[in-house]
């Protein structure tokens, strides 16, 4: 991967999970790709991809990776606070208890 | 937008710099020569976009090809076959 050597290319069939189809549709509103204000380019999600560490990387599926990534770029831009963010993980933990 | 320097046909060389920041030229074809295949168009920078900036001016893109034996130590495939790498401008010298 990325020119290092790396084991086998094993493909697989998967269904799109909810919680995947609900990441794809927020990156495609973030990125201005459908109708509202553009609020994040392709880039950055992939240069907060790359910025994740090797063994978290390894570690996450491709939809959880986009998710860690939106998250942080809303976080640099503004859009969200890590205060807000923090509180609100907090009262979706307690709901679900 | 910036001009368009090279045409199909032309020996480009990658830049085998290795800057912080998001950039689109992977490792490992930095410091490898090939031949333009065709311009794509021209884009906006990713180094710049990802940086909240506008990535203007847009700057050209290339598809260049590579024989992979000159890019993989110990190539065992067809001495024929080819790597096609999209590259923007200010990368190829």
């Amino acid at each position: 991967m990325g020119g290092q050597p790396a084991g086998k290319v094993e493909p697989t069939e998967h269904d799109y999970e909810e919680w995947e189809r609900r990441v794809d549709a927020l990156m495609m509103l973030l990125s201005g790709v459908r109708g509202a204000r553009k609020l994040m380019t392709v880039d950055e999600l992939r240069k907060n991809i790359e910025a994740l560490p090797p063994d978290a990387y390894e570690r996450m599926s491709y939809y959880e990776r986009w998710v860690t990534s939106i998250t942080q770029t809303m976080i640099q831009r503004g859009v969200i606070t890590t205060e807000e963010l923090g509180r609100r993980m907090e009262q979706v933990r307690k709901r679900h208890g | 937008m910036v001009e368009a320097r090279f045409r199909r046909g032309d020996r480009v060389h990658v830049r085998a710099a290795y800057p912080l920041g998001h950039i689109r030229t992977p490792y490992y074809i930095r410091g490898h020569s090939g031949v333009i295949e065709r311009l794509c168009g021209s884009f906006g920078n990713p180094e710049e976009l990802a940086q909240q900036r506008s990535g203007e001016p847009k700057q050209p893109l290339y598809r260049v090809r590579f024989l992979q034996k000159d890019v993989w130590p110990a190539y065992r495939g067809n001495p024929g076959d080819l790597l096609e790498v999209e590259i923007f401008q200010h990368w190829l010298e």
